[in-house]
């Protein structure tokens, strides 16, 4: 653990002098009701070792089977990723003699995989579009959990004893793999940054997963390498595992460009290794060097049979894709008039789907944007939550909207109404009924208001009488005063100057 | 036939039955299934000293579904067929409540906490189990000598092997300690120990019973089946436990042929129009000379009973030894991988030095595996290692394709094909122990049904002149076992009225409290 002596190059000096090449794995984990290969349920957050089977424990005699749900997640995402769909795939043993391994081997698809020769094209923040290839998708299981116990970094080094959750064990996994990603220059942390962000769209919207970072149903590993000129050859790359992040990937890529430019400006070679990601100080270390790389001695599972999707089946999942999150988002973007800078705060708010819903609601989508990204933005911000974590619902915005727009409440009452909603007092009309929040529109009731006004303030209404208009704004809200705000404030003013034409 | 048994009056009597005749008679009251299991554990509890079939008895559970299924009997329900007709279960299948070893010291202990599908149909059948057959561990061996648990004798002679890998079950069934039992066979552990004892041995087609809850040696190749005396009580167990089961995915959806109507139609004899072949490359150079005259006077009675016999060749099979040694190791390295001490069975904590899971493992496969297991890990993890798996693993599944190919070449002009089951009767204890190849060389026979998946019984068809039982070996294609079971029971009739009797009626006698004899050369040895 040497990070405090690495030596890095300027990260700008850095891809001034070379061109890095970016690869990058996404493991996802399927949201399926049950385990991969058995009936085990897959809850998050159970007590350990309770989701379980003899099959996810690998107990002699079991045998696994093959769940046809995660066989379709796979199928959406190779589909969503414009791969192509094998017509026969197996699946592997990969063996390796791990503790959270169960049967001290994994099953996972090898040489076959069930998707192949697809791409993404990426959105990046100025709408520069990078298509990224996809070499492959192939399903697998995940591995247990260990916990070190005793040590102080809660590393395996140093703890007195290790306990396996086999609950994870199991569950089912897609592992994406791009080629090579070429002639990025500088952008290639925010490309890797925005491709597994794109995937984390993909997943969601496919409903193959919650996609949770937070969780590890997302986990990313960055290979990384450096040439002298687009036109080199590719230079030795490094893995840097379970970057976890989106904030991490990006600086995983930069300080892996910086790392490895020292190396080569000191005449020194990269080693291909695997490298561990530290979160807290944002840097890599060595992990495992390629010439120690395990011989996992694959061969085909013999305990399962190939997986043959009929193109029928292929045609049918594809028919129910729904749009590409991109693709989406640029239509909606083009239906609603927003400004590239206010779609994209739109997007990093999570708020399409709330907007889209409010307009169906009844609200333009200028207004949907204001609430959303205005007054809302600002609730959950403060109380530090998700805006879909509100307890407010699209329906209810445009419910407020339509208030608005049909004048029996103004702006300011609006944000009153919005307020009683929030503090669940029911829909935007029963907050205005309850608190009696209504415009004042009966003009026999401004009337005497106004005059109550005129009145109160004789010195005001002579000026306004004689010419000067200026000071009429004291006795219009002296009247929004005394409605207390339920007045339309347009009309107050007609009806002051009505009165003083009389006078 | 009876002169043999001891004057143990009804009792001894039960266990010298057929499954299908003790299921006649609990059927019409005659008998009840406690007095059925009892007399055998009676007789286990008499001879199993001596032959060590067992490496556990489950007396009490046995009793309990005799109970059971007596009382529903006496309820009047409707019953399977074989209920209250108890079996002995091979140790590498695995049953809940009964400790389940697979014949090696890094199971010892081990009590599973599920039953394979088999068990379960046995238990839903209403079939006590009297216990769990001894076996060389994971299966591994033809002798039975490779169990942690010691040696089963054969009852022929008690100096002699029984077979294997599946010796506890044959030697179960032919010292009359079990009626049935369930084997399984890799490369021929159900077969060959029917043939050296005596016994009937069918492994069905590849997917045909489900694998789930067999202890695995070879995925690819593995598959229970019957181990009985008689060619019907194999049609009868086999019906119990076949069938698909969405448990294995290598299980197949086919209904199972009607196996014991094949079973009862050979029963007459006639077998008018059955093709019959003779496999050229099983046969000859090898075989033991009372072997290869005991499979030519069965041709010649299948003949007489209108079989059409002709020869095949079938020349890929001079290669399915050497592939099938290469593909069950591969396999194996990675299926005996799981035995940890991690998470069952036994775990060895190094006594020296640091503790890691690591070396935990190292200690605990260092002391759990015997030679004959470490010796195939070894040899799988070599072939299948970076740089010689094409060669190897990768090699030899090209020879199963050209067997596979063989095969159906020889089933488009017969309908089954006919060897001897093993090339000689059984050696003795200790002989071929030091010679792995030697030892590997008995299953020559029988592995080629194994690389194809197909169907492969054996039949008593006599003694050699050494006195010692020699099997026949009928092969069929894939989801035809019913061919096994006509062809089969034809011939046992026909033997069995050469003979005048069951063949095991020749068996000495092991009588209980006596120190084991060694089998005698029987006059008159059935030819």
């Amino acid at each position: 653990m040497s990070t405090a002596t690495t030596t890095l190059v300027d990260y700008d000096e850095a891809v001034a002098r070379f061109d890095p090449v970016i690869g990058i794995e996404v493991h996802v984990e399927l949201g399926t009701r049950s385990k991969m290969f058995c009936s085990a349920p897959t809850e998050f957050g159970a007590e350990p070792n309770t989701q379980v089977t003899p099959v996810s424990l690998g107990l002699p005699g079991a045998l696994p089977v093959l769940n046809r749900t995660a066989v379709e997640s796979a199928i959406k995402i190779g589909l969503a990723l414009n791969c192509q769909i094998a017509e026969v795939c197996r699946f592997a043993r990969k063996n390796y003699f791990y503790p959270d391994v169960p049967k001290n081997f994994q099953t996972s698809q090898y040489d076959e995989p069930i998707a192949f020769d697809g791409y993404l094209d990426v959105d990046l923040e100025d709408g520069t579009v990078v298509r990224v290839e996809i070499e492959r998708a192939h399903m697998e299981e995940d591995a247990g959990k260990n916990t070190h116990v005793g040590g102080a970094t809660g590393r395996i080094h140093g703890a007195e004893y290790s306990l396996v959750d086999y609950n994870r064990a199991g569950i089912p996994l897609v592992e994406i793999v791009t080629r090579p990603i070429t002639g990025l220059g500088d952008r290639a942390p925010e490309v890797a940054r925005a491709y597994v962000q794109a995937l984390r769209d993909i997943f969601r919207a496919l409903d193959v997963s919650e996609a949770r970072m937070e969780r590890g149903n997302v986990r990313a590993d960055v290979n990384l390498s450096l040439r002298a000129t687009p036109e080199s050859p590719l230079g030795t790359r490094t893995e840097t595992k379970n970057v976890n992040s989106f904030r991490s990937i990006e600086r995983a890529v930069r300080y892996e460009v910086s790392r490895q430019a020292a190396v080569l400006d000191a005449g020194g070679t990269v080693i291909q290794e695997t490298r561990h990601w530290h979160e807290d100080t944002g840097t890599t270390t060595s992990g495992r060097v390629k010439s120690d790389a395990e011989d996992y001695r694959y061969f085909p599972e013999p305990d399962l049979v190939p997986v043959a999707p009929s193109r029928e089946w292929v045609e049918e999942i594809r028919a129910t894709l729904p749009e590409s999150p991109p693709i989406r988002r640029r239509r909606l973007q083009a239906e609603w008039g927003y400004a590239d800078a206010e779609m994209r705060d739109v997007v990093n708010a999570g708020a399409v789907e709330l907007i889209e819903a409010t307009i169906v609601a009844g609200a333009a989508a200028t207004a949907a944007r204001k609430w959303w990204m205005g007054e809302l933005a600002r609730t959950a911000n403060t109380e530090g939550v998700e805006l879909a974590e509100l307890p407010v619902t699209p329906e209810q915005i445009g419910e407020l909207q339509r208030l608005v727009d049909s004048g029996r409440i103004n702006d300011k009452l609006a944000r009153q109404v919005l307020a009683g909603v929030l503090a669940g007092e029911g829909s935007p009309a029963e907050v205005v009924a309850s608190r009696g929040l209504e415009v004042v529109s009966d003009d026999g009731a401004l009337l005497a208001a106004v005059d109550e006004a005129l009145a109160a303030q004789p010195d005001i209404a002579a000026k306004v009488r004689g010419g000067n208009l200026g000071p009429v704004g004291a006795i219009i809200g002296a009247v929004m005063k005394a409605t207390r705000g339920q007045a339309d404030a347009g009309r107050v003013r007609e009806l002051v100057l009505e009165r003083i034409a009389q006078d | 036939m009876t002169a043999q048994t001891p004057a143990a009056g009804r009792t001894g009597d039960l266990t010298r039955r057929s499954a299908a005749d003790l299921a006649a008679a609990l059927r019409a009251g005659e008998v009840t299934s406690v007095e059925v299991t009892q007399a055998h554990l009676d007789r286990i509890a008499a001879v199993d000293g001596a032959v060590h079939a067992f490496l556990h008895v489950s007396a009490d559970d046995a009793l309990a579904t005799a109970r059971d299924v007596d009382a529903r009997r006496a309820a009047g329900e409707d019953l399977h067929p074989l209920a209250g007709v108890p079996i002995a279960v091979k140790d590498v299948v695995v049953t809940k409540g009964l400790p389940t070893t697979a014949g090696s010291k890094i199971l010892e202990g081990w009590v599973p906490p599920y039953d394979a599908t088999l068990v379960e149909r046995l238990r839903a059948a209403g079939m006590p189990i009297l216990g769990k057959t001894n076996m060389d561990e994971f299966a591994m061996g033809s002798s039975t000598e490779h169990s942690a648990y010691g040696n089963t004798h054969n009852p022929w002679d008690l100096d002699r092997i029984p077979g294997g890998s599946g010796g506890g079950s044959a030697a179960a069934v032919a010292s009359f300690q079990a009626p049935l039992a369930i084997g399984t066979d890799t490369g021929g552990s159900i077969r060959q120990p029917g043939a050296v004892t005596g016994t009937v041995g069918v492994k069905p087609t590849y997917g045909g019973v489900s694998r789930y809850g067999l202890i695995a040696l070879a995925s690819s190749l593995d598959q229970a089946g019957p181990v009985t005396r008689t060619v019907l009580d194999s049609a009868l167990l086999h019906e119990v436990i076949g069938g698909h089961d969405p448990r294995d995915s290598t299980s197949l959806t086919d209904p199972l042929p009607d196996l014991v109507a094949a079973a009862r139609a050979g029963q007459g004899g006639d077998l008018t129009g059955v093709r019959v072949g003779i496999v050229d490359e099983l046969n000859g150079e090898g075989y033991q000379e009372g072997v290869r005259a005991r499979f030519d006077e069965s041709i010649a009675l299948l003949a007489a009973a209108g079989a059409e016999v002709v020869h095949v060749s079938c020349p890929h099979f001079d290669y399915a030894l050497a592939a099938y040694y290469l593909i069950l190791p591969s396999e194996a390295s990675s299926n005996l991988a799981k035995f940890d001490g991690m998470r069952f069975g036994l775990r060895v904590v190094p006594t020296e030095g640091s503790i890691t899971a690591e070396r935990v493992m190292g200690a605990t496969r260092g002391q759990g595996f015997g030679d004959e297991v470490k010796r195939r890990i070894i040899l799988g993890t070599y072939a299948l290692s970076a740089g010689y798996y094409d060669a190897y693993y990768g090699s030899a599944q090209k020879v199963r394709t050209l067997i596979q190919q063989d095969f159906a070449a020889a089933f488009e002009q017969v309908d089954v094909l006919v060897s001897p089951t093993a090339p000689t009767t059984a050696f003795r204890l200790g002989e071929k122990l030091d010679d792995p190849i030697a030892m590997y060389l008995n299953d020559i026979a029988t592995i080629p049904a194994n690389l194809a998946g197909i169907p492969g019984m054996s039949v008593p068809n006599g003694v050699s002149d050494d006195g010692l039982p020699v099997g026949f070996q009928i092969l069929a294609p894939a989801r035809a076992d019913d061919r096994l079971y006509r062809v089969g029971a034809a011939l046992e009739a026909l033997l069995e009225k050469q003979w005048g009797g069951p063949l095991l009626d020749r068996a000495p006698e092991l009588v209980a409290g006596h120190e084991p004899t060694h089998a005698l050369q029987t006059e008159g040895t059935p030819r």
